[in-house]
């Protein structure tokens, strides 16, 4: 535009001479430390004894890698066909789960509260939950209505159970409409948690209000169907890649849970509250299905609890699979489950991304990386890293229990790439600093959280996983199949490469890499 | 259509039609059409400041969130405990872009998410205990810290903690003040009272605990600027500049020290009156510090609240209040010039907190945009009666608006842009309506002052104007081709 005009933004307007001063002249009024202590602080907060002390925490959390239940629950509910998440509890929990969701998917996350307030503490909320879900069905028109908890209504000991009914009872809700319930306390396990039980309650309660009896593998009403969860998925590119693996095994199936819908629907002009989601009359249907192959184990145990004892049904659960190793193994199951022979197209698939491997392996051989996020997706990446070369060092996971400890630990044992790794469980992002800048490593993977620590440590951060704010549409490609592990071997060998050329003298600032 | 009253009373009752009765009575006392009258004497009926309807998916939060996300957090030099279940810290941690200088983790610790993270025998057993060893960890983790807050979280107050005994204990054991904040999320029934229990707590606990050096003629504060995308920056600049010297910002990159000297200042100036006017009414009260509102939204409020300011001081401060205005005249001339043309008469619909409903109503005027409707998440009636005489007949305000509400509203309106949070953005896009997150400045800003109206403008501009919109109904883009090319 030829009438440009400069505007500087916040990067550049901050660093102008003016402001410059300005700050300089705030510190008068600030009884700021001096600047040799803050340097003394920031060089003893680098040291071995503050790494020790760091570690010797027992109470304090500073950056946590985890939230809380009931965003969970949240994520769980819309993954079904017109479902209304509905928390039950203080309204402002309901405005940080919608707002973290958006920030993550850049999509809305539709959901409602029964905003308790003081009385509520005092005389339970009953009457906001019968009030909510009328005036919740009158306005956003759901099928179904997943009902989680916040911190406040666990502590207070509300009866959701009871509540649900005496809405039924009262008219506010009619008989016709589900309303599947968690308790999802915050104050226990993670966002994972919370995924788990509400989706194991809005498949137990779809499939006992239907009155079919499990007759699993009969296929009957079904086709000989495969069900498959994919848990707490932050990538809506995931369910994608299921879906292209499936469509060439020509089998028919599943989805238990699908909030691929939602967190990626179109911009046409007109919204809907609701956009795809797992069909609820398919739901009771899955129990008929020849099995279920669940693509997270730590996420989802209860509902796979649920599927193997009252279904059951033949199920394979396996960590988020990452990498060609894990691939495989999830077409073998896939096959095991369905018995159909695997398609050629996806042995072709491998061919292409292993070659691709072997193009990359060399800048990837040695590289020693941090990790940080959900169980699950940890075990991906370790198995990712192991089978091309690259040396976990620092795993942190804040939501891991002492079942995923050993997983991480044996698969780390097997593998000479993987001598140098400890996996820690419960600890925060704070412990991940002092390790990296105590051991330093070459790439920190993980979440949008983790940019602090690594600028700290001055490590470049290759984002993956849940949640990740500060970069657009990572979600929209998968890390699974191969194709996925295309994708995360690009973002990490050109993140790899980018740094050689920042890093170089000059000379050496190649053009063939 | 926007500005007729009748037509758009017809809208509104349409559209509560959906509501089951009793939320619709309720709903309905929550909206007001602007009129001559309301507009000569502000005093409106408009409901405000009352309990949401549960399952209506109101876009409040909660007294936490006014408490450590609005008033405290910003506070750079101290540690801020989330005191309870891991969530409320987690969702919070650095999302609202209250800017501070320092080093992260060593002397400012604004954008970390510090929590007990509360497990099932904390609930059980209680956390007292539990927090007076996080004081203590603190205080060997971040040892420069200056002080701790605690921000209760629901079951703190549900469970019967006293976490005021832990803090007097603690603060004493550990020589630094450690503040306790009942700022349940349950309390009241927005953020707005946990903006008035943080603004109690900074009374009790470290307003007029300190002196300043050297006091002089010009001192102010600024109150209420939370430094969002640095606004407290692009707003203290002019200030100087005009030879004021600001003593204390509350609380963007606030300090510790800025809370307890403030009561020194010749005038406390307010940008952000509903969240922190308990504060200026104190030091009032208190010390008999005068108190006025600014607005430092768009070049017309900017100058008009520089000179009020200027006139509460002598000749030199107003002869340099002229000079700054007439430094930046010209830029903003120039900014004007270009962006109105691209702006003029777009319709703008509103709905922010409990400040920026009204008062970003001038910057959009200087672009010569039209706010057709606007309201508050949690505004009170006093925000209300000064709204009404800002805007023109046939403008609708609403208060607490749900999502159904906006939705439909911004439809029949054909508004050109929508301004609100997050949680509304990626609807307005699947609409094709183009949207500015109103909190955060959607990742830009500042929007304060002259640097910030600048910035304002072009954003305003590139999301209103932006080619991408053409592309969401398939054939538009053929239309733009022949605008393009003079057709």
């Amino acid at each position: 535009m030829k009438d440009r005009i400069e505007i500087p933004d916040h990067n550049s307007l901050f660093k102008s001479e003016p402001y410059v001063k300005q700050r300089e002249g705030k510190k008068a009024f600030e009884a700021p430390c001096s600047e040799q202590e803050t340097m003394e602080a920031l060089a003893y907060s680098k040291s071995s004894e503050y790494k020790d002390k760091n570690f010797a925490r027992q109470s304090l959390v500073v950056n946590p890698h985890k939230a809380c239940q009931p965003l969970g629950a949240l994520m769980a509910a819309l993954g079904f066909e017109k479902t209304l998440p509905f928390i039950h509890g203080s309204q402002g929990c309901t405005a940080y789960f919608r707002s973290h969701l958006s920030r993550h998917f850049k999509e809305p996350a539709p959901a409602v509260s029964s905003s308790m307030t003081e009385d509520g503490a005092v005389f339970g909320g009953m009457s906001n939950l019968i009030d909510g879900l009328e005036n919740s069905v009158a306005l956003y028109k759901p099928e179904m209505v997943a009902v989680s908890t916040t911190c406040m209504a666990e502590v207070i000991g509300d009866d959701l159970q009871a509540f649900i009914s005496n809405a039924r009872l009262k008219g506010a809700i009619s008989e016709d409409l589900p309303v599947p319930y968690a308790n999802t306390p915050s104050f226990s396990g993670s966002h994972i948690t919370g995924y788990d039980s509400m989706l194991k309650s809005i498949i137990s309660t779809l499939y006992n209000r239907s009155g079919i009896q499990a007759a699993p593998g009969s296929g009957e009403t079904t086709g000989e169907k495969l069900n498959l969860i994919l848990g707490f998925e932050p990538y809506t590119g995931n369910f994608a890649e299921v879906r292209k693996i499936l469509a060439a095994f020509d089998t028919e199936y599943t989805f238990l849970g699908d909030h691929s819908g939602n967190f990626d629907s179109p911009a046409t002009g007109e919204y809907s509250y609701y956009y795809g989601g797992t069909k609820l009359t398919d739901v009771p249907k899955a129990a008929n299905a020849l099995g279920t192959l669940s693509l997270q184990k730590y996420s989802v145990k209860k509902t796979m609890e649920y599927i193997n004892g009252t279904w059951k049904q033949q199920t394979i659960s396996m960590s988020t699979p990452i990498g060609i190793t894990a691939t495989d193994r999830l077409i073998e199951a896939i096959s095991e489950l369905t018995g159909l022979p695997i398609p050629d197209e996806l042995v072709d698939e491998r061919g292409r991304v292993v070659d691709a491997l072997t193009d990359s392996h060399p800048y990837l051989h040695g590289k020693r990386v941090a990790l940080v996020g959900d169980p699950d997706l940890l075990i991906g990446l370790i198995q990712f890293c192991l089978e091309t070369g690259m040396e976990p060092v620092h795993i942190i996971c804040s939501n891991g229990d002492n079942g995923f400890k050993e997983e991480a630990e044996a698969l780390l044992a097997a593998s000479p790439y993987g001598a140098e790794a400890t996996v820690y469980i419960g600890n925060d992002l704070w412990h991940m600093r002092s390790l990296l800048i105590d051991n330093p490593v070459d790439l920190a993977v993980g979440s949008s959280h983790l940019k602090y620590a690594a600028k700290d440590a001055g490590v470049p951060l290759i984002r993956v996983g849940f949640p990740v704010f500060d970069r657009h549409h990572l979600h929209r490609y998968p890390i699974i199949g191969y194709q996925g592990a295309l994708n995360l071997l690009t973002t990490i060998v050109n993140t790899i490469l980018q740094n050689l050329d920042e890093d170089s003298s000059g000379f050496n600032h190649d053009l063939v890499r | 259509m926007g500005l007729d009253i009748e037509a758009n009373k017809k809208i509104i009752e349409e559209m509560l039609e959906a509501y089951p009765e009793k939320a619709r009575k309720d709903r309905e006392k929550h909206f007001e059409i602007n009129n001559e009258e309301l507009i000569n004497c502000g005093k409106c009926s408009i409901k405000s400041n009352m309990k949401s309807r549960p399952g209506v998916m109101t876009q409040r939060g909660c007294a936490y969130a006014g408490s450590k996300g609005v008033v405290w957090g910003p506070i750079k030099d101290m540690v801020h405990i989330s005191h309870g279940p891991v969530g409320c810290g987690q969702y919070s941690w650095g999302t609202r872009r209250n800017y501070a200088n320092g080093t992260l983790g060593i002397d400012n610790f604004t954008a970390m998410q510090v929590t007990s993270d509360f497990q099932e025998t904390d609930i059980v057993f209680g956390g007292d205990k539990k927090l007076e060893v996080i004081c203590r960890e603190i205080k060997e983790m971040f040892p420069l810290a200056k002080g701790i807050s605690i921000q209760s979280e629901c079951p703190v107050g549900l469970i019967g903690d006293d976490i005021e005994a832990v803090s007097k204990k603690m603060s004493a054991e550990l020589g630094i003040p450690i503040i306790p904040v009942r700022c349940e999320g349950f309390r009241g029934v927005s953020q707005s009272l946990g903006h008035h229990i943080a603004n109690d707590a900074i009374r009790d606990f470290l307003m007029g605990k300190r002196e300043l050096a050297e006091c002089g003629p010009y001192d102010i504060n600024i109150i209420g600027d939370y430094n969002i995308g640095g606004d407290a920056w692009a707003s203290r600049i002019l200030l100087e500049e005009m030879g004021l010297r600001v003593i204390a910002q509350w609380s963007g990159d606030g300090t510790i020290n800025e809370l307890a000297i403030a009561h020194k200042a010749k005038l406390n100036l307010i940008h952000c009156h509903r969240s922190m006017n308990y504060m200026v009414t104190t030091m009032e009260k208190e010390y008999g510090i005068p108190w006025m509102e600014y607005n430092f939204f768009g070049p017309t409020k900017t100058a008009e609240s520089l000179r009020a300011i200027a006139a509460l001081f002598d000749e030199h401060i107003q002869e340099n209040c002229e000079n700054v205005i007439a430094k930046y005249t010209p830029q903003m001339d120039a900014i004007i010039s270009k962006f109105k043309p691209r702006l003029e008469g777009k319709k703008v619909m509103l709905l922010v907190g409990g400040l920026r409903a009204r008062h970003t109503l001038g910057a959009y005027e200087d672009l010569g945009m039209e706010v057709v409707a606007t309201g508050y998440e949690f505004a009170h009636k006093d925000d209300y009666e000064k709204t009404f005489p800002e805007l023109p007949e046939g403008t609708i305000i609403y208060d607490d608006p749900t999502a159904y509400e906006l939705e439909e509203l911004a439809q029949k309106l054909d508004i050109d842009l929508m301004g609100s949070g997050v949680k509304e953005k990626y609807v307005y896009h699947k609409m094709g309506i183009p949207f500015r997150q109103m909190h955060s400045w959607d990742y830009s800003g500042p929007y304060h002052g002259y640097d910030g109206f600048k910035i304002f403008a072009k954003d305003m501009d590139m999301t209103i104007n932006s080619p991408v919109w053409n592309l969401i109904k398939p054939g538009k883009t053929e239309l733009l081709h022949k605008e393009e090319a003079g057709v």
